[in-house]
């Protein structure tokens, strides 16, 4: 589906790099968050409500200015140039952001337009995307009629056609039947596959620890580990207080590694 | 204590539901302002009676003669009509609007009670939205004329239960005959035009019989009154009622009652399957484009230009609502048609109308492109600076504004070109103006939320509002005179100042 990125673009090793984040509402949501994923590698945050994931992922997308820290996108300075930044960056939230009136088709001609793609590239590439998710019958329909599944899939379309270097998700499973899921996690793991990066959040651990390369847990804001799952196990079996076997559970390492200090003891 | 599942029980819920619709919608859900919201009311409640106090004098004690027969009668229509209109769009709420029929309807509790309390609700609810205006009014009659005038709330209350009657009978009729789908396109458009129609006709007659877009003139010439029945004709009951007349306002009272009864017994069983269907639209086999669409070449602005367009051609709200102001172009039409045979100085008329339309049309827009994007996050990551963003939204809706107004401009200018000047820079500065507000409160709502737009800032509304009258009242004074133009135009000026003061301050995009 995905052809591998032109070998004329430069590769940074990080596709994403974040150093000292923070933004504050009335507490710090992101409070001093380092971060880098690397290029071809598909990340998953996790953390609990109200950890500062989803506006982790806001500032990456030049959705909110953070305070300070600075946000890198394949070697882009995304906070002094946030145009080229967004160029090379797609961003879906749990919300598909589509127009009620218009057809799947003219959705992402419109999107093609705002990122400037050639109009007979962006055809071909629209073509097979509705065709990959499944969306072909339904080109020329108004989205007015779709299910939440097929918005969010138009939504990836739309994030796709302009062949993004970097895929922001805030999680994109949320409400999705078992059959779009495993689309939307089948295009994404081609994405990554053809050297693209992923970014997501998810609740949802058994997604995280079945598509994940590495996965990051963050809590206050702050990032608390970080790695594969064989990784995080040893990183929460550290903390004295936890007794973690070996085929301990995503769900039992994640909620080992968020639980306030009292509650682990 | 109340039997659950009876219509008392839904009454009291929908009305608790419709005071705290109410509530929010005038305070924006801010408890802060409520005490402001009573003294406004109290301050408008005093004024229109003030004001009220001097327009009845001469009616008070005035014998029911024809010629007051005739001005009460279409006074009564008007409104009536009016209430139509807003009954109409009540009613294609309740089959459209779902935010609590599933729960209604998945209940054990028989849903034609609950159909029944809405239609009575929608009934009560036209009837008040009238008293606001109507109430000043009778109450200085009363106090000036005598108690007979209290007659007029009971007209109110009848006409009411007749327009939710008539509404109800007209919305089940469309879905009848065009299916859920189309009805909801097509109700709105009829209760805009129904609101617009009797107005307009009596403007457009006016003109073409007396040359003015008075709508008085033509009720009060000796053509309408020769033509009317005699004094003793049941048309004239309502006003009679008004007048006083007991028998009359027993008579009208208990016909709209029965009407409203009628239309509450025969529709209230059938609404839960009205409701159904319409939930059931978007399920439906969605419109298809006939051939696939072939991607055209476009640079992010004229992407964004397109989509808005296509967006507002496509939006059933818009429609009606432009429709409307469309609408009241047309007796400027025929003036701008009458004046170019009689070469007179009625064009001193149209230039205003013509420019406050551009005003209030600009405005509605703005906010639909500005604050009506359903895909913010998606236009916020796009790779183009926020200012060419909101660039090519602005260039959307002037566009527009050039399209509608630039045929009747043209025309103008053949009639005179001095007009057709000042016409021309007012629609620019009014269309601007209008739009420059919107982006000044810019926020980020739904299109659905188009009716609420002046929810979200009644700083914006006014301002919008008085910004048109000010640039209409410029143009007007500027076809004359352009010295006596510079006073209005600085009272507009102030307006905009004032506005972009009190606006939020910059934010990210």
């Amino acid at each position: 589906m995905f052809q591998p990125l032109p070998p004329d673009i430069a590769q940074p090793q990080f596709a994403l790099e974040i150093r000292g984040l923070v933004k504050r509402f009335e507490r710090p949501a992101v409070d001093g968050l380092d971060l880098a994923v690397r290029t071809g590698e598909l990340y998953a945050l996790l953390g609990p409500n109200g950890a500062g994931k989803t506006t982790t992922l806001r500032m990456i997308a030049g959705l909110m200015r953070p305070d300070s820290g600075s946000i890198q996108v394949v070697g882009i300075d995304a906070l002094a140039d946030p145009v080229a930044a967004k160029r090379v960056t797609a961003w879906i939230s749990d919300e598909p952001m589509i127009y009620d009136k218009l057809t799947p088709e003219e959705y992402l001609e419109f999107v093609a337009g705002l990122w400037g793609v050639e109009p007979a590239l962006a055809q071909a590439r629209a073509q097979e995307l509705l065709a990959w998710l499944g969306l072909a019958p339904h080109a020329r329909e108004r989205c007015e009629t779709f299910s939440k599944g097929m918005r969010q899939k138009v939504a990836l379309a739309g994030a796709l056609v302009h062949e993004p270097r970097l895929i922001i998700l805030d999680e994109p499973l949320t409400g999705l039947d078992a059959g779009s899921a495993r689309q939307v996690k089948s295009v994404l793991r081609e994405r990554a596959r053809a050297g693209g990066t992923v970014i997501m959040t998810t609740h949802i651990l058994e997604v995280a620890e079945r598509m994940a390369d590495r996965i990051g847990v963050i809590a206050h804001g702050k990032l608390v580990a970080e790695g594969t799952l064989e990784e995080l196990r040893r990183q929460a079996g550290n903390h004295a207080s936890n007794n973690l076997g070996d085929g301990a559970s995503l769900e039992d390492t994640f909620l080992a590694l968020v639980a306030e200090p009292a509650e682990a003891a | 204590m109340i039997q659950t599942g009876t219509a008392v029980w839904f009454a009291r819920h929908e009305s608790r539901l419709a005071w705290r619709d109410w509530l929010a919608m005038m305070t924006a859900g801010k408890r802060e302002r409520r005490r402001r919201l009573a003294i406004g009311i109290l301050a408008f409640v005093i004024v229109m009676h003030v004001v009220a106090w001097f327009v009845v004098g001469s009616f008070a004690a005035a014998a029911p003669d024809k010629h007051m027969l005739v001005g009460i009668t279409a006074t009564l229509l008007l409104s009536w009509l009016l209430m139509v209109s807003q009954a109409m769009e009540s009613m294609t709420r309740a089959f459209y609007a779902r935010s609590d029929l599933d729960l209604i309807l998945a209940s054990p509790v028989a849903a034609d009670k609950i159909f029944a309390v809405r239609i009575s609700t929608v009934a009560l609810s036209v009837a008040t939205l009238a008293l606001p205006l109507a109430a000043p009014f009778i109450d200085m009659l009363v106090v000036r004329g005598g108690v007979r005038w209290l007659g007029a709330y009971g007209v109110i209350l009848a006409m009411g239960a007749a327009a939710t009657a008539l509404a109800v009978a007209l919305t089940v009729g469309l879905f009848r005959a065009i299916g859920a789908k189309r009805t909801r396109l097509v109700a709105q458009v009829v209760a805009a035009v129904i609101g617009a129609a009797f107005v307009i006709g009596l403007q457009v007659a006016a003109i073409l019989s007396y040359g003015t877009l008075s709508r008085t003139s033509i009720l009060q010439s000796d053509a309408v009154l020769a033509l009317s029945p005699d004094a003793g004709s049941v048309l004239w009951w309502p006003a009679r009622a008004v007048l006083g007349d007991g028998t009359a306002l027993v008579a009208v009272l208990a016909l709209s009652f029965i009407l409203l009864a009628a239309a509450v017994a025969i529709v209230a069983p059938r609404l839960g399957d009205y409701a159904i269907a319409a939930s059931g639209i978007g399920r439906s086999p969605a419109s298809r484009a006939r051939r696939a669409l072939a991607f055209r070449a476009a640079s992010p602005r004229q992407a964004l230009r397109r989509k808005e367009w296509l967006l507002l051609r496509r939006d059933p709200w818009l429609v009606s609502q432009t429709l409307m102001q469309m609408l009241y172009l047309v007796p400027p039409a025929v003036l701008l048609w009458r004046s170019f045979e009689a070469g007179g100085g009625a064009l001193n008329l149209l230039v205003p109308v013509l420019v406050m339309a551009a005003g209030q049309l600009a405005g509605g827009l703005a906010w639909l492109t500005i604050s009506g994007e359903d895909a913010p996050d998606l236009v916020a990551t796009a790779p183009m600076p926020p200012r060419l963003v909101l660039r090519a939204k602005i260039e959307a809706v002037l566009a527009i504004i050039a399209v509608v107004f630039a045929p009747l401009v043209a025309v103008l200018a053949v009639a005179s070109p001095w007009h057709a000047l000042v016409t021309c820079a007012g629609i620019v500065i009014a269309a601007a103006s209008a739009t420059a507000i919107q982006l000044w409160f810019r926020t980020q709502a739904k299109r659905s939320q188009f009716r609420r737009r002046q929810v979200s800032s009644r700083v914006a509304t006014f301002a919008e509002a008085f910004s048109s009258i000010g640039w209409a009242a410029t143009a007007a004074i500027a076809a004359v005179s352009l010295w006596l133009a510079i006073a209005p135009a600085v009272m507009a000026l102030i307006v905009l100042g004032g506005a972009r003061y009190l606006s939020p301050r910059e934010r990210y995009a």
